[in-house]
């Protein structure tokens, strides 16, 4: 187990090196000249050339790269360059308005799905499982900016019960208005439901064709302890990782949801630096989301390790 | 004497590749023969060559063309003359749909070639030749699969800028690693195989054996991973244009019609829901042939990534 995590780690760093790389070589080497961009076309090679220096362009890029991720490291980002401010500043509350979408999101979203995954997988082809499984690609087929502009469309322009943007006054929290963030939710909570729904469903039936379930019932257990001794354990594992995997697609969903609902997240945040051509701060929240991704990744191998037992005591 | 024979027995790469093609062609319309006997396929095959019908003559048959104004006319509900209503500049939304399935399904369909292209290249041979080199492929890969795809999107298109080509491009490079995943781990299978053992004592070369033996062997897999991909293709295609970094305006395309219309929605519901239904259903019958494929050869639900 400890060699396991050793080479886990290992993996992850080399992972987010090369990440951090290709965000920096993407974002700053190709062409898109910082410079230009802050003083637009028609700025003279002078002024290029001064606001260049002031803001290290003129170093070596190996140099900046270097400075750039030590900076990071420490939680130096850099200055915004629209918002000429701090970009940890601008990051720190957004972070926590994403996680709460996100979280939100989970506690809805996992325990409902892997409960109606099992109840579908031990009732197979029953109309309720054929129903369920319907409904579950149509969630699927749904893009997530289909599905929330749906979501307005019913609750909030027909039926009027809730808000249909996100929009929140600089500097105060969503938690003063919660219902903003509900139809957000209820959208990312559909795509995840369908997967894990499936992935639960799926599992379990595979589960309950093996000969250790089939003697367990024919030795006379009743079917309850059966669920839960033997079905179970055994399906959750692989559920388990497919979750964590979710929590991928869940970062791409609050970028494209954030953005339907103008909800002030990490998401909305990162459209914006792109259309402002923001380039530090662009390239922070890519980092950010590209770790967070990596780290979940992590947890889920270790998750899947820890909770197989071939795995653990090898 | 004995070596002349086992000369004479291995074949070039052009033989082998050309041989290829014609193999995966046959066995490509098998597959989606076996899948049209499946429920979901009976539903999912059809309405996905309806929306290829759509992407091939749809621009022609609609009654008019996609970006042409009638101010007079903005916001009207449907009528004999506009089928579905017009946008805020009186846009026909009907001719705008019909003409929007062109651009999202070649760019879905090159973009998901491209990957599978690319993916099956390198997980075929990182699969035959095993080993140290594998390992490092597969390193690599996993690395790669290690970025959200759709943030990995838009950092490629907000360097590049918007075109076709690099959409479609963005979405090839994204799809390798997990093609490559899943046809390394068919190779392993197909590779213990007799047959592929009995092609290697006659002496074939190594291309021959990866195109010719493994490679159509792999056909029910890849299919499925192909169409699997190619909802994905069409979903990712379709956030890029709504986020406003894919196809650019005036261009009729579905994600950028809901971004557009979103703001029209009191106005003209229709806006946002006939482009809404076009791309839902579009999925939703890539989606129903993928199980159809799946289920006829009964392969098992593969795991869920972006």
């Amino acid at each position: 187990m400890a060699r396991l995590l050793l080479v886990r780690f290992g993996l992850v760093a080399v992972t987010l090196f090369v990440i951090s790389f290709a965000i920096f070589v993407v974002t700053m080497v190709l062409p898109g000249d910082v410079a230009t961009q802050i003083l637009g076309q028609g700025a003279t090679p002078d002024n290029v050339a001064a606001v260049r220096h002031q803001l290290g362009l003129d170093q070596p890029w190996p140099l900046r790269y270097v400075e750039w991720v030590g900076g990071a490291v420490h939680g130096d980002l850099g200055d915004s360059l629209v918002q000429r401010r701090p970009i940890s500043e601008i990051i720190g509350r957004r972070i926590g308005n994403s996680i709460m979408l996100a979280s939100f999101t989970f506690l809805v979203a996992i325990p409902a799905a892997v409960a109606v995954g099992i109840w579908a997988g031990v009732k197979r082809n029953s109309l309720g499982d054929r129903a369920a499984s319907m409904l579950s690609l149509a969630a699927i087929s749904l893009p997530e900016f289909v599905t929330g502009v749906l979501l307005i469309m019913i609750f909030s322009t027909t039926l009027g019960w809730l808000p249909s943007s996100s929009i929140v006054e600089a500097g105060t929290s969503p938690l003063t208005r919660p219902q903003i963030m509900v139809l957000p939710a209820l959208t990312l909570t559909g795509v995840m439901f369908a997967y894990i729904m499936r992935m639960t469903r799926a599992n379990v039936i595979e589960v309950l064709d093996t000969n250790y379930v089939r003697s367990a019932v024919l030795k006379g257990l009743p079917m309850r302890r059966v669920l839960w001794r033997h079905v179970l354990p055994n399906a959750m594992l692989p559920t388990i990782s497919v979750i964590m995997l979710n929590t991928g697609w869940l970062l791409g969903g609050l970028i494209i949801v954030e953005n339907v609902f103008s909800y002030p997240g990490l998401g909305r945040l990162l459209l914006t630096s792109i259309q402002t051509r923001d380039t530090p701060l662009l390239q922070a929240l890519a980092l950010l989301i590209a770790a967070t991704y990596a780290g979940a990744n992590l947890i889920a191998d270790l998750a899947y390790a820890w909770l197989n037992p071939r795995v653990r005591f090898a | 004497m004995a070596t002349t024979v086992l000369g004479s027995n291995r074949r070039g790469l052009v033989e082998s590749v050309f041989g290829a093609v014609r193999d995966i062609g046959a066995r490509v319309l098998r597959e989606l023969r076996y899948a049209l006997a499946t429920p979901s396929g009976r539903i999912g095959l059809p309405l996905v060559a309806l929306h290829l019908t759509l992407a091939l003559v749809g621009p022609l048959l609609a009654p008019f063309p996609a970006t042409d104004f009638h101010l007079a006319d903005r916001f009207a509900g449907p009528s004999a003359t506009y089928w579905l209503g017009t946008d805020e500049f009186g846009r026909d939304i009907f001719s705008r749909v019909m003409s929007g399935a062109t651009s999202i399904i070649t760019i879905s369909l090159a973009g998901t070639a491209l990957g599978i292209v690319l993916g099956t290249s390198i997980g075929l041979t990182s699969g035959y030749l095993g080993g140290k080199v594998d390992e490092v492929i597969m390193r690599v890969m996993d690395g790669l699969m290690s970025f959200p795809s759709l943030l990995l999107a838009l950092l490629v298109l907000t360097t590049l800028g918007p075109s076709h080509l690099n959409i479609i491009l963005t979405i090839g490079v994204v799809f390798t690693p997990s093609v490559a995943r899943v046809m390394r781990s068919a190779t392993l299978t197909v590779k213990t195989m007799e047959f592929v053992q009995s092609a290697r004592l006659r002496g074939e070369s190594a291309t021959y054996i990866i195109f010719r033996e493994v490679l159509p062997n792999t056909m029910p897999v890849l299919t499925v991973e192909a169409s699997v991909r190619l909802s994905y293709a069409i979903l990712l295609a379709s956030s890029i244009g709504f986020l406003g970094l894919g196809v650019q305006p005036p261009s009729p395309d579905w994600g950028l019609m809901i971004s557009e219309g979103r703001s029209h929605i009191t106005d003209s519901p229709l806006i946002v829901l006939a482009p809404s239904f076009a791309v839902a259903s579009l999925v939703i019958g890539v989606n129903l042939l993928a199980e159809g494929l799946r289920e006829a050869r009964e392969l098992p639900e593969g795991e869920q990534t972006e």
